[in-house]
This record gives C-alpha cells, structure tokens and sequence, in this order.
C-alpha cells in the first residue's frame, strides 16, 4: 500500500475511530458522574479488566459459537443462491415459490430456536446452524435472485445476436452480472449469522458457548463479563462482516458502482 | 450470394399491444457494403425496424430476409454484429475479453482469438488498453471497444443503434470519420439510426426519412458524395445541399401525419 492510499485509508475511518474513543471516555465518564449502577451498565473499563481477566474462557465460547454461526452462513447462503438459481432459471417455479419464501421470513426467528434446539438436540451444535440458516437464506436468496434477473436487457440482446443459447447467457452474463448483489446479501448474512446462532444458545445449549455464558452471567448478575461476552459476539460479527467485504472487493472489482462511492 | 442484397425487408409492419402501430407497411432494400442511415422523430419506429432486421423482436407482417436466408437463420449464422447507443460491454471482463466474447461462443481457439483481438484493438486505435476493466475507459473509448466486439467475427452486417448519440459533438465527429475508415476495411453493410442529419448526410451512401405514427418510410435520399469523406467533405456545398433535402423531407413528412 502506498502512502497515498495510506493516507487515504485514515482519512476514511479517522472520523469512526475517533467517534469511538469519543463515545467511551463519555460512557465512562457518564457512568462515574451518575453512580450508574453496575447492573445497570458498567464502565468500560471494567468491562475491559474483566474481558482480560476471563480472555481464556470467553475466546472459547467466542470460537465455539462463531463456528456455529459460519455453519450456519454456509449452509443458509448455498442453499439460497441455489434457490436464487433455480427460480431465475424457470420463473414460473419463483412465481408460484416467492410468496411462502417471504412468508417463512416473516416468522419470527425466536419462535423457530427452540424447535431447532428440540429437532436436532440441545447440545448439538447443528440446531443453532440451522436457525443461522434460515435467517441466512432469506437476504442471500432475494439479492441473488434481483441480481440475477436485473441484467441490462440489450446485455441479453447482445448475446442473442451472438446466436448464444439460454445456459450459455446465463453462465456469462447473468452469473457474473449478479455476483454484486449476491454479495450484499452474504453482507447482510454475515451479521445475521452470529445473531441466529446466539439466540438459538439462549434456548440452551452447552456452557462452553457464547450464548449461554452471556446468558449465565447475567443470571448470577456478573454483569461485566456479560458485557464482555456482548462485545467478543460483536467483535466476531464484525470481523465475519469484513472477511465477506473483503471477499467482495477481491471478486467484484470491477463493478462500476462500486467505483461511483469508492474512487481508488 | 454476392447478388443478393445484404437486407430485403417486405412489407413489415409491426403493432405493440391495441392500436398502437409502430411500424406500418416498410419495404427497404440494402444492398451488399452500402451504409444506409435511418432517421426520423421521435417515435417513427426507427430502432423498431433496426430490431425487427436483427431477429431481436418479431414483425407482425410482412418478411425480413437477409442474404436471401430469414432473419432468424442470419442471427444463428452470426450475420450480424451490434451496436447500441450505449457500449453495454460485459464489467466483468476486461477490454481484450469482451471483444473476445463472441468468439468464444464461436469456439474458436485462444491463439486465433488473442491474434484477432489484437487486430481489432488496433482498428480501434486502443493498443495498449486490452487488460482494463469498462469503468477505466471513457464513453468514446468504450464504444470503440462496443464497436470492435461488434467487429470481431467479421458479421455481413452491422446495426447500429445511435451509437454515437451520447457523446460529445468532438468525440462523435471524430468516431464518425472512424466508423467510414472501418467500414471500408470490412465487407460488411451498415445499417445505422441516427438523430443528426449531418451524421447521416456525412455516413451514409443512402439516408431513409421515416416519419411518425405510424412509422413508415417518408423519402429516400442518395448521398453522392465521394468517398473516401474526410473532414473537408463537411465543407463541401454538396454536403449543405443533402443536408437541407433531409431536413425538407423530414418536414414533409410531418405536415403528412
């Protein structure tokens, strides 16, 4: 990286970082000023002592439930650019299926957790995949699907003209041409991940989930270490969210939207 | 085959939807290497007629034959290459890709496709531009890439769709010149929708004036400027003269409706 880009690179996330050390000094300072109650909210940097304290135990439970919830993505998001697939390539079939797929994603996730939990067993890791799944295959279906059949029209006349068949335009044109928006769903998915998997460990699962120690913690009221449970589950959202944007970037480079935000 | 003209269209008329008749009643020939520009206002049905030749829609009546095959039969004999008034090149892929894209769908080999795309490149003055992506070229650079694709698997004839019609007037004069210099290179004939009657005059060895609802065919004007045209031919007095008969028939054609 040059120092331009370098450069560059603080100027775009200066204003975040020091919204953020801002937004701690006066959380801190607000929790000393008022005699906030510890239950209530503790100081950060309590929460960072205990964080440190507990690093061992929490990383576990934090690894332990990011794999549910990669799991869970995996699973969630092949079956909805499959699904995505199947209804651009015979619309009649998204037709008659789109209205319950919108339906399934009306129900609320909580209400599916503890069924999950019941089918696939408590302990199992594979019921919380499963919640992670549904909510991922909802935002990942429907972008893939718009990506899929949003394609310029006179792209299609052009490799008509080319004398080009069904599957040949759609593995060259509308496959690539959907990639931007297929990734603006595993985005959205990346986040919704850790959250199916979380609630689906407030149901009950294992002591060595993150989950279920937030949970805990909160009931012996240690509230700094559910606390520090919240940012690790946070922490590892957001980083699952950069490794997708990543991947985006490396892959869809040459979208030119992209270049409409982001000149580089 | 060399007889037969590159486009016979009979009698082609074409209604969308109830009652509203785009195209009524055309009968046009071009024959083999000829430019032939249609113009007209708004709504004559003029890109509708440039669809129709290239099977991208159907008429309603009448026939549209191109070397003396169906129009249908030419788009799977690869006689056609298009152009539209935008480049709508394919992001993804890079300059040398695009231009390459048909030849892929023709399966030819990568060393004849790599040799043939540099050829085009050349034609197209963008030598050194084959690994960019769309979003690093210009309008004028793209639809000189746009043209080349077009190009690439040597089609019989060319559509093009107002395809300098989003440029500045600079840039369109100069791809004009560049256009006359690539079509006499090939062999193909050109069939070509335009908004500017000096772009039409300056093109095209025959202008059609097309007026509006329903669309049809209002005059046909020879252009008998000599060839090769260059920039001196848009001071010709002969030019003006074209230029104000295209501009008459058009008006004619509109007291008519």
């Amino acid at each position: 990286m040059s120092t331009a880009a370098l450069h560059r690179r603080a100027v775009d996330w200066g204003p975040a970082v020091l919204v953020f050390v801002l937004g701690i000094v006066l959380w801190e300072a607000l929790v000393v000023a008022f005699r906030v109650q510890d239950f209530l909210l503790p100081k950060p940097t309590e929460i960072a002592t205990t964080f440190w304290d507990e690093r061992n135990a929490l990383w576990h439970a934090g690894i332990y439930t990011f794999k549910e919830a990669l799991g869970g993505f995996a699973l969630g998001s092949a079956f909805g650019i499959a699904v995505a697939l199947v209804f651009a390539a015979f619309r009649p079939v998204g037709v008659a299926l789109i209205p319950f797929a919108v339906a399934a994603n009306a129900v609320p996730i909580i209400a599916f957790a503890p069924i999950m939990n019941d089918w696939f067993g408590l302990l199992n890791p594979f019921s919380k995949m499963a919640i992670a799944a549904v909510l991922c295959f909802f935002p990942v279906m429907i972008n893939t699907l718009r990506g899929l059949t949003s394609v310029d029209p006179r792209a299609i006349e052009l490799m008509r003209s080319y004398a080009a068949g069904r599957v040949s335009i759609f593995r060259r044109v509308r496959v690539p041409a959907s990639l931007p928006h297929m990734f603006a769903g595993l985005k959205i998915a990346s986040v919704l991940s850790m959250i199916g998997a979380i609630v689906g460990e407030y149901f009950g699962g294992p002591t060595t989930a993150l989950g279920v120690t937030i949970l805990n913690a909160s009931a012996y009221s240690d509230f700094r270490l559910a606390w520090a449970g919240i940012l690790l589950a946070s922490a590892f959202g957001i980083l699952f969210y950069s490794a997708v944007a990543l991947a985006e970037r490396l892959t869809t480079s040459w979208d030119p939207s992209r270049r409409a935000f982001h000149t580089e | 085959m060399s007889d037969q003209p590159a486009v016979a269209v009979k009698q082609v008329s074409k209604q969308f939807g109830a009652g509203v008749t785009a195209l009524n009643g055309i009968d046009l020939d071009v024959q083999p290497r000829e430019f032939v520009s249609l113009i007209g206002p708004s709504g004559c049905g003029k890109s509708t007629l440039l669809r129709i030749i290239g099977d991208l829609i159907e008429p309603s009546a009448g026939t549209v034959e191109v070397k003396g095959k169906s129009a249908h039969q030419a788009r799977l004999d690869h006689d056609y290459g298009i152009v539209f008034q935008d480049a709508v090149l394919y992001d993804w892929r890079t300059v040398s890709k695009n231009i390459a894209l048909p030849l892929e769908l023709l399966r030819w080999g990568s060393e004849k496709r790599a040799q043939r795309v540099q050829d085009l490149l050349g034609l197209v003055e963008l030598d050194g531009f084959e690994d960019n992506h769309p979003w690093q070229l210009s309008g004028g650079m793209q639809q000189r890439v746009s043209i080349a694709r077009a190009l690439s698997f040597e089609p019989s004839l060319l559509l093009m769709d107002e395809p300098f019609g989003a440029l500045d007037e600079m840039t369109r004069e100069r791809l004009n010149l560049e256009l006359l210099r690539i079509w006499e290179a090939t062999a193909a004939a050109i069939v070509f929708v335009t908004h500017s009657i000096a772009e039409a005059v300056f093109l095209s060895t025959r202008v059609v004036v097309m007026s509006a609802r329903p669309g049809r065919v209002a005059a046909i004007v020879d252009v008998d400027l000599p060839h090769p045209r260059t920039v001196e031919t848009r001071e010709d007095p002969r030019f003006f003269e074209l230029v104000t008969a295209v501009r008459d028939r058009l008006k004619t054609g509109e007291v008519a409706v």
